[in-house]
């Protein structure tokens, strides 16, 4: 028999908390596509390292969004177990691999230092929170997304100063993304209400520092700055792409089959 | 070289080689105190690259606190062709091992 689906109360915190930890658990998910297709050994490795502290830092955060919710949803429940609508993730994370053709790699280390990068900011002011096991996770995590941000960063550096072909794929993978960045910087309700009581920052606080360090990283990569986008994705709110329903399959297809498998 | 060059078992004609990228020695310190240790080679297209990747392939089981890499290419190894030669004569000469000497108690891991 399938499992079902669980129904998750979302008040704001538990919102906001969600919103983190299906970011993580999805751009996780689409890296560890990767695996065993990365144009280098090496780079396969690096690139499913990055995946692992992804999830790692998903389910701390699943963990700690379950024990808000109060209903004794456990990391794995709220993994496997949501619909489409319930998963908070930004947009950005659950874009294919490349926008043409899977395994685009100009697009996967693009998308990479645009998000380890928003990451690495939040965790910083996360490490203040007023809930100290979102501040401890926060204090691991940062250390973490330090990495996946040089890591990325540098290889969009080598992209876009490298040779004309890559350049013009970094470029593509730019004009491709750079909308779906938006919806980072937008605040509602929910993180308004987490500024309120200290559970960490408003997302618009965000965006000055992170345009600025996406700034020098596009001008040490020789990438024109885009300008600003009216496009708005609406993942966060629960309104995916065409793209979610796929990932979910994916990802989910084991708990709905097997209810509670584990290895 | 040109002999290893014409060598089929190399496997790898010589302008498919000078597309690939260099190969790295890498030593990784487990704890401070201790010393780097040979732990493998990878390829990478320049030095930050192969620290990183160094990091990613080789300390991802807490092995690490420290990385070194060095180009493969930089090392100069002893002629395997002289191993007779150079090892060899030490064989019977046990007398340059100080197995000889009662060693004070205070003094371990010598």
């Amino acid at each position: 028999m399938a499992a079902p689906s669980i129904q998750v109360e979302q008040a704001p915190s538990v919102q906001y908390v969600l919103r983190l930890a299906d970011t993580a658990l999805i751009l996780g998910q689409r890296l560890g596509e990767w695996c065993g297709h990365a144009p280098v050994l090496e780079e396969d490795i690096a690139l499913a390292n990055i995946a692992l502290d992804l999830i790692g830092q998903s389910r701390a955060l699943l963990t700690r969004a379950g024990q808000l919710e109060g209903k004794d949803h456990d990391e794995d429940q709220l993994a496997f177990l949501r619909e489409e609508r319930d998963y908070r993730n930004a947009t950005i994370v659950e874009l294919p691999n490349g926008p043409s053709r899977p395994g685009d790699f100009a697009f996967t280390v693009l998308r990479n230092a645009m998000m380890a990068t928003w990451f690495r900011l939040l965790w910083e002011r996360l490490r203040e929170s007023s809930d100290a096991e979102l501040a401890a996770i926060a204090g691991k995590a940062v250390k973490e997304a330090r990495y996946h941000q040089q890591h990325s960063s540098d290889w969009v550096v080598r992209l876009g100063d490298g040779t004309d072909e890559s350049a013009r794929r970094l470029r593509a993978a730019l004009d491709a993304l750079w909308r779906y960045g938006a919806e980072l910087f937008d605040s509602d309700a929910v993180d308004v209400a987490a500024a309120a009581n200290g559970l960490g920052p408003r997302w618009a606080d965000l965006r000055e520092p992170w345009l600025a360090e996406m700034r020098e990283l596009f001008d040490e990569a020789k990438l024109a700055m885009p300008a600003d986008s009216a496009f708005r994705s609406t993942g966060k709110t629960g309104v995916h792409s065409e793209h979610m329903g796929y990932i979910l399959a994916d990802l989910q297809f084991l708990q709905r089959a097997y209810p509670g498998g584990a290895w | 070289m040109s002999e290893l060059k014409s060598n089929p078992m190399r496997g790898q004609p010589a302008d498919e080689a000078a597309d690939e990228w260099p190969l790295w020695e890498v030593f990784v310190r487990s704890r401070s105190g201790l010393d780097h240790k040979h732990c493998g080679s990878l390829h990478a297209a320049d030095a930050p690259m192969a620290i990183q990747l160094a990091r990613d392939v080789y300390t991802r089981r807490q092995e690490g606190s420290s990385v070194w890499v060095v180009r493969s290419d930089q090392i100069v190894a002893s002629d395997p062709a002289d191993k007779d030669m150079y090892f060899d004569p030490m064989e019977d000469k046990v007398y340059r091992h100080p197995t000889f000497y009662q060693l004070p108690k205070e003094v371990d891991h010598m």
